[in-house]
This record gives C-alpha cells, structure tokens and sequence, in this order.
C-alpha cells in the first residue's frame, strides 16, 4: 500500500500534478471592508477571505493569498504570476474578453452614497452638476461614464476606495458609488456617520454591472475553473457559506 | 566624432536598437490611440504646465533660500536650512498626500471654508499638486542655491562693495548672475528630474500623462504598448529640458582661463 502511495506521488510530481494544487489566489492588499483586509497583525481577514478558504477546502485546493495592487491583478493573472483572483471582482465583458471567470459568488447592488443634507436622487436627473467620485477601473467607474457622464460635473477616479471616502468626507467631490456592502462599512463608521448617507441604488444594468462577482481565472483553466465552481456549490449547498455571510451581514448577498 | 560613431559594433548597437523601436511600433496593439489622443494632448499640457510652474515658483523660492543660507543672519539662516532639510529629508509622495488629504481632513471642522470664496480653488486637486511640487523644488534648489552664493569669488564682492556699489546692486549684478552660470548645469539635471517626479500627483486624482495612461491600461487592459507611449512622452521631454539648458548655457559668456 505505501510503495503504491509513495509510486502514486512521484508520477504525480513528475506530470507536476502536485505544482499544480497550490493555488496562488491573487488579492489587492488595499483594504476593501468588511470583504479582505490585513489586521495590525498582518492577516488576511473579511467574508471573502473566509469564503476563500472554504470553498478551497471544499474543493481539495492549497490556496495561498499573493498581495498584488488591484490594478495589477488581471496583468498578474495574465503573466502567470497568479493562477486566481479572489478580490471581489465582478464578471463583465470587458473582462472577459481577457480572463475567465467562475460562476459568481456574490452579487450586491451599486449605490450612491452623499452628504446627508444633499438632496441627491441615485439617476441622472438627481446627480446633474455634481461632482462624482469612483474607484478606478470598477463597474461603478462603467455605470458613472455610461449613465451619469453627460450630466455630472465631473468624475473623479480614485486608486482605492478609501480615497474616495476621505474626499467625500472633505467635501471636495459630493457623492460616490460603490458597491452597497463596501459603502455600508463606511457609513458605519464615525467619519461617514458624521457627514454622509446611503441615496439608495443606482438602476441594474446588467450590461455594466455585471453578473455578480467571481472567481478570475486565466484564459483555458477550466480544471481550476471547474473546481472553483464546484467548490461554490458545495458551500452554498451545506450551510457554510451562509454561516460566513450571517457573521458579516445582515442579509444574504448572493443575490437571486 | 563622426568616425568614432561609426565603428562596426556601434553600427551594430545602433541598427538592434532601431530594430527594437520599429518592432514596438510594429507588434504592437495600437488600436486604442485615435480614441485617447484627446485624453493624451490634455495629459502631456497638463504635465508641461504643471512642471513649468512648479519650475517658476519653486525656483522663486530657491533664491531667496539659498541667499539666506548662504549670506543672512542667523534668524533667516536657521529657518531656511530646516525648510531644505525637511523637504529633502521626506519623500515627496509623503508631501503630497500630507497637503492633499491631510487638509482635506481639516475641512470638516471648519465648516465656512466651504462657503469661502477660495473653496473653489481648494475643492480641486492641481493647487495642492502645485504647491507640493514647488516646495519640493524649492527645497532642493535652495540648497543648490546656498553653495552657489558661497562660492561667488569674495575678491569680486570686495571690489564692488569698494566702488561703492548698493548691496541690491551687488545682488543683480555679480552674486546672482555668478550663482546662476555656476549652477546652470545641475539645475538642467535638477529640472529632468523634476519632470520625472510630476507622475505622483497622478495619486491625487490630477489626471496628468501618467494617470491618462493608466487609465489606457486599466479601460483597454492592454499593459505595454501604453507604458511604451509613456517613456516616449518623458524620453522627448526630457530631451527638449536638455536642449533648452544647453542652448542657455551656451550663451552664457565664457570663464576666462
């Protein structure tokens, strides 16, 4: 039984089948609450985190999390330097002419987050004039120029989040959109209870928004992409990943 | 020169390089250029503006910085060595962010501001990108400037001060343009690097031809044919800076041997 064990190891290992159960997730160290982000101690901790290592256990992957800045993450993948992308990103066209994705794992609406006082109404009509702040390269940077760009002032693209966060807190742009989850965590804490407040959410455009968030893949892995799916299923099927969501939020966010 | 150029393994350097460049242009994806152009011509005037004002006002600052330190009393002295030393002591992405988010953080607790008829003006990002930038300048040629006042020839300052000449006088007519011919070769090299340190304010949202072309990256997804473009722009730039300083030099009169 050993001899066939340890033979049953060395084939693997020659055909590199042992290489290839690590999987280097690839994820954007900036902190992206209640989702991924590094504690004062250095770990990884958030839903997404979680659900990371659930669904690699489900699915007999090593995933190991590779810090990459988000707008190196699709270049990253690309170039092998990553075989996955785990960072909350959604599935669109755009994308897919490049990656591969897995099926979703979350969907959440996008809205518009201002000033409490401001009177802004999350269309065209209500945001005419102002001054819009977005994360670049997201969906909501997508949405803002197909929806928004002849009618707002200007739109103003921030490396991370969190920028765009304290700009609105400063006052210099007057609203921003994000996905409802990221913002939820901003307007949680003392500086945007302070200051601002959820104007609802923007119209679905699907063509935009996308079909949810997935797992990016390179471009023909379907073994890995057949596992991540997998994977996804089973943890919904079990009650584990509504356990994780239960611990961040108050309502699921997978989306019908 | 011209023969020295021409040796077999230059010839051969050369003709690898040029067949590097053509096959850049030629491999490439450029399919994306007609659509940015626009984006690109505001990216590069705005990356000339700003480094030509940063240039202007920083160097403004450098004179009478580097005067102080170099010629004035102590309580002049003593302040504008810590501003040299402060800003070349901190990175000057620290700067930028400090100007840029750490008064914007201010802003909340000061609730006129917003009324305030320079909120206009503080609301945008090319002010703080300005003055960041020209502080650094400042901070660095100020003490270029400090060892270009110290070595103007004492003889000649005792010869003008002799004549009788007003101290202004002395400033205009021997200190600075002494200081100026001896610094003007660093001060081109100063001023490349300057072009090459506007890319950070790309990090306050001034969308300048560094963030145009990451913007080209992040929409298309193409990643090298953009940073190409990129060295480019700064590589012509930077040859122009050149030029322009040895031209200046080159009308300068010659030292006497």
């Amino acid at each position: 039984m050993k001899k066939i064990a340890i033979a049953a190891a060395l084939a693997l290992g020659l055909t590199g089948m042992a290489q290839a159960e690590t999987v280097r997730v690839g994820m954007a160290p900036e902190p992206y609450p209640p989702f991924a982000s590094v504690d004062a101690s250095g770990n990884w901790t958030g839903w997404e985190i979680e659900i990371m290592e659930a669904v690699c256990k489900a699915s007999e992957l090593e995933c190991v999390i590779t810090p990459i800045a988000w707008d190196g993450l699709i270049p990253a993948l690309t170039a092998g330097q990553i075989d996955a992308i785990m960072n909350s990103m959604s599935i669109n066209e755009e994308r897919q002419k490049v990656i591969d994705f897995s099926n979703k794992y979350y969907n959440t609406p996008s809205v518009i987050v201002a000033a409490k006082d401001a009177g802004i109404t999350p269309d065209a009509e209500g945001l005419s004039g102002k001054i819009l702040g977005v994360q670049v390269s997201t969906i909501h940077q997508a949405y803002v120029e197909k929806h928004f760009g002849s009618t707002v002032a200007e739109v103003k693209a921030y490396q991370t989040q969190d920028e765009a966060n304290q700009d609105l807190v400063a006052g210099r742009i007057d609203a921003i959109q994000a996905d409802s989850t990221a913002l939820d965590a901003f307007l949680a804490s003392a500086e945007g209870q302070a200051c601002c407040a959820s104007m609802g959410a923007v119209a679905n455009d699907p063509a935009v928004l996308g079909l949810g968030v997935g797992v990016g893949l390179r471009k023909g892995d379907d073994k890995l992409k057949e596992a991540f799916n997998t994977g996804i299923e089973a943890i919904r099927a079990d009650g584990t990943y509504d356990a994780i969501t239960a611990k961040y939020f108050a309502s699921s966010i997978y989306g019908e | 020169m011209m023969r020295v150029m021409l040796q077999p393994h230059r010839i051969v350097m050369l003709m690898i390089a040029l067949a590097l460049v053509v096959w850049i242009v030629l491999a490439g994806n450029w399919s994306w250029l007609p659509k940015y152009a626009p984006m690109i011509g505001q990216g590069i005037w705005r990356t000339v503006w700003l480094l030509v004002l940063s240039l202007v006002i920083g160097f403004a600052l450098a004179v009478p910085l580097g005067l102080a330190q170099a010629s004035g009393p102590w309580y002049l002295a003593r302040p504008a060595q810590a501003f040299c030393t402060v800003i070349r002591g901190t990175p000057l992405l620290l700067q930028i962010w400090l100007l840029y988010f750490g008064l914007g953080a201010l802003f909340p607790s000061i609730p006129w501001i917003r009324e305030s008829d320079l909120w206009p003006l503080l609301r945008q990002a090319w002010p703080y990108a300005l003055v960041a930038l020209s502080l650094s300048f400042a901070g660095y040629e100020g003490e270029v400037m400090r060892g270009a006042f110290a070595s103007v020839p004492r003889g000649q300052l005792e010869a003008a001060r002799a004549m009788g000449m007003p101290r202004r006088k002395i400033l205009s007519r021997i200190s600075f343009p002494l200081a100026l011919r001896s610094v003007l070769p660093t001060l081109g090299g100063e001023t490349v690097l300057q072009l090459k340190a506007t890319p950070l304010v790309a990090t306050i949202t001034v969308v300048e031809i560094y963030a145009v072309t990451s913007r080209v990256r992040q929409d298309t997804l193409i990643i090298y044919e953009p940073l190409f473009l990129l060295a480019a722009v700064y590589l012509v730039l930077a040859g122009i800076i050149v030029a322009l300083f040895r031209w200046f030099e080159g009308r300068q009169p010659r030292r006497q041997p």
